[in-house]
């Protein structure tokens, strides 16, 4: 497959395949990066998802999809995945079924799911080398219920859960390491806006055999607190700032797939959101402020060092 | 040509799995069910039974993958145990909801705490609302046999729901019995190949399952489909025995009795410790006594008319529970009141007896007791609330270690 066949927003589809009229909220990003996943990966597929926003793509009697669905449960995604997959195979070695009825398995799930309840389903697929494709919209905590703080939810944001002066006083969990620790085939970081790296994700993985993962930032306008129009600036804004690096991990190796140049002041993206108003106002919190903005430059330097560090980067937000 | 051989419960229940030609084995080990999964795994590596076996992590993602294959068009079995079932009974709610249509062999083990190896039913009847039918055995032949009707069963259009088939660990899990292994074409005669019809998943032909609702209504519509579905199991239980008894010349029933047609007073009870009861009604018989004993096979659905009429005109009712509710007793107890109230021709008393928690045995002199008091309770009109047995020996037995546990703890200060 040719690798470069997507090099600016011009050779993207122009028409999507996922159908319109979700329930999904004005601006969301997850939805934004499903659409252009949806549209490559095409009607072929079965979505396999666990409890979070997207459950409510399919509610009786719409759906979205013009391919199949199957929600589970939120800590077991994967082994629906796995269920699926091997009984797919089973109904092709055995001759039940032509390859052309065959579907490709992708599972669909938040952050709350992918980086918690669903750890242990999902490790043990990558380790059974299950063929899937793991989407995570990662809209950094537990949106579909309020927002709350979840293991994705980044160091100082304000949630349901974390009102406090410190906002959330944990962090982010690198889930991109946790994943490539386990050498699946193919992870990679993305965003919806920025669709042209993200459509080369999509098509790499979908050419890849093996479990992958398609780890997709999704701003969130309803538990971020932002303007909905503003998603795909605060989307591009989290990449330009050094905050949600755009990466890969295959064969062993790390390429990051978009160096921010100049890197903006994460403030450009804080200050645009929000959960973190707090550190702005009433008074400046400094201290957090430098916390941050240092946790992203010894990232950058990191790779600077080394582009090709296996699993040795810290995540973007770790102090 | 049949053939007879020693097995034991999981043994004749991996006999089971291999004879309906499973395609597709999720597992996850918990003792006492380990060897069903060992002797599959045998099999397929051997190459004698072409199934594809994978382990998961738990016995949840073990139910996920179970109902994903079956909904996708394959014969899926699986095995699981006590804390293994109750870990998995999210995915049991949501399979059955899914109208996957697999065989789930649950080897009895008490709940924990505390934690035990020993049988008896919590663990099963913490399944009895998840849409799930069951079949309970009490040989080593009935688990083979019942693995074989319940995928006839679960696969039938008119249910299409999953199985559980319920022995006892230890108990039955590991006792050896003569079993006659059918041969593979008359299981073939008797269970055709898996026909998921329109509920399966393939590209060209786009289904949504399992998808949310807005509302009561729907929701309501889809629970009581299920309910329905359920109720056909009778219907389909008692034509598939029929067909099973033609081919292999045994007859299973929904409720299987034993010297109840002039008995005065019937024991109610499952499972493998139900063979103490038949030993205890010949012998109550011999001194006497009129009794008899239904021990239900099936409980999901629950054969209500079929109970009420093995029960009409009796004295009393006695249901020996190999469980607890706490704050309630046992939960058969519960199951028979509400089957059996405002019936013509009701017994005079019905009563309740917890007993065989653990794997707590039941002594002969307990069915006399159980039987004495049930037939006071009708000469007097009343239903008493469920008795717990226990005895002076087994109390004093506790005293002695709860004694060494004092012991210990003031050696340690």
């Amino acid at each position: 497959m040719n690798e470069n066949r997507f090099r600016s927003l011009k050779d993207l589809p122009t028409a999507a395949l996922l159908g319109t009229g979700t329930p999904m909220c004005a601006g969301c990003g997850g939805l934004e990066a499903l659409q252009h996943i949806y549209t490559l990966l095409g009607e072929k597929t079965v979505f396999v998802n666990a409890a979070g926003c997207m459950t409510l793509l399919s509610v009786y009697p719409f759906t979205p999809f013009r391919g199949s669905w199957l929600y589970t449960a939120m800590a077991c995604a994967p082994a629906g995945a796995q269920g699926v997959r091997d009984a797919l195979d089973i109904l092709m070695n055995k001759k039940r079924i032509d390859a052309e009825e065959n579907l490709e398995v992708v599972v669909l799930t938040g952050d709350g799911s992918a980086y918690g309840m669903a750890l242990s389903s999902t490790s043990t697929a990558i380790d059974r080398d299950l063929d899937f494709l793991y989407v995570c919209y990662d809209n950094e905590g537990y949106g579909n219920t309020g927002q709350q703080f979840s293991a994705a939810t980044p160091h100082g944001a304000r949630t349901s859960t974390s009102r406090g002066p410190g906002g959330d006083p944990l962090y982010k969990k690198d889930l991109f390491a946790i994943w490539s620790a386990n050498q699946p085939m193919y992870v990679a970081t993305a965003v919806g806006a920025e669709p042209v790296d993200l459509a080369r994700k999509v098509q790499k993985a979908a050419s890849l055999t093996g479990p992958r993962l398609l780890l997709v930032l999704a701003p969130c306008p309803t538990g971020w607190d932002y303007d909905p129009k503003e998603s795909m600036e605060i989307g591009r804004l989290a990449v330009r700032t050094g905050m949600w690096p755009l990466k890969e991990y295959e064969d062993g190796k790390i390429t990051h797939t978009m160096v921010p140049s100049p890197r903006l002041p994460v403030e450009e993206y804080l200050k645009r959101q929000g959960r973190f108003a707090h550190l702005f106002t009433p008074t400046r919190k400094e201290e957090l402020l430098a916390e941050i903005q240092s946790g992203v430059d010894a990232y950058w330097e990191a790779v600077e060092q080394d582009p090709c560090a296996k699993g040795t980067a810290p995540a973007a937000d770790t102090a | 040509m049949m053939r007879r051989t020693l097995l034991t419960g999981n043994g004749a229940a991996a006999w089971g799995a291999r004879l309906a030609e499973a395609d597709y084995i999720p597992a996850f080990p918990i003792t006492p069910q380990t060897e069903i999964i060992e002797t599959l795994s045998v099999w397929i590596d051997r190459g004698e039974m072409d199934a594809r076996m994978v382990i998961l992590e738990s016995e949840h993602s073990m139910m996920a993958a179970a109902g994903a294959a079956s909904v996708t068009g394959v014969r899926v079995f699986t095995a699981t145990s006590s804390q293994g079932l109750l870990y998995g009974l999210e995915m049991l709610y949501n399979a059955a909801g899914w109208r996957a249509a697999f065989v789930l062999v649950n080897v009895s083990r008490a709940l924990a705490a505390p934690v035990t190896l020993e049988p008896d039913h919590n663990d099963v009847l913490a399944a009895r609302d998840s849409g799930f039918l069951q079949i309970h055995c009490a040989t080593c032949q009935e688990v083979l046999d019942s693995t074989l009707l319940a995928f006839r069963i679960a696969e039938d259009p008119r249910v299409r729901l999953p199985v559980i088939v319920n022995l006892d660990g230890f108990y039955l899990s590991f006792t050896r019995e003569p079993v006659t292994l059918p041969e593979p074409e008359e299981v073939r005669e008797f269970l055709p190949p898996f026909n998921p019809e329109n509920l399966r998943l393939r590209a060209g032909a786009p289904v949504s399952l399992a998808v949310a609702v807005l509302g009561g209504s729907p929701y309501s519509y889809f629970r009581y489909q299920m309910h329905l579905a359920s109720l056909n199991g009778l219907t389909v239980f008692e034509e598939a025995a029929a067909d099973f008894e033609r081919i292999f010349g045994r007859r299973h029933h929904l409720l299987e009795s034993y010297r109840t047609e002039d008995a005065d007073i019937v024991l109610v009870m499952m499972d493998s410790f139900a063979t103490k009861a038949y030993d205890a009604v010949d012998e109550l018989r011999e001194a006497g006594e009129a009794v008899g004993l239904i021990r239900p096979r099936v409980i999901r659905p629950l054969p209500r008319e079929q109970l009420r009429h093995l029960v009409a005109g009796k004295r009393g009712v006695a249901v020996i529970d190999q469980n607890l509710s706490p704050g309630m007793g046992g939960v058969l107890h519960s199951e028979v009141a509400g089957a059996l109230f405002g019936m013509k021709r009701a017994p005079a008393t019905l009563t309740g007896f917890v007993g065989g928690l653990g794997g707590r045995d039941i002594k002969p002199e307990e069915f006399y007791e159980m039987v004495h008091s049930t037939r006071r309770a009708a000469d007097e009109g009343v239903s008493p609330p469920p008795r717990l047995l226990y005895t002076t020996e087994e109390l004093e037995e506790v005293r002695r270690l709860q004694a060494i546990a004092n012991v210990k703890r003031e050696e340690r200060g």
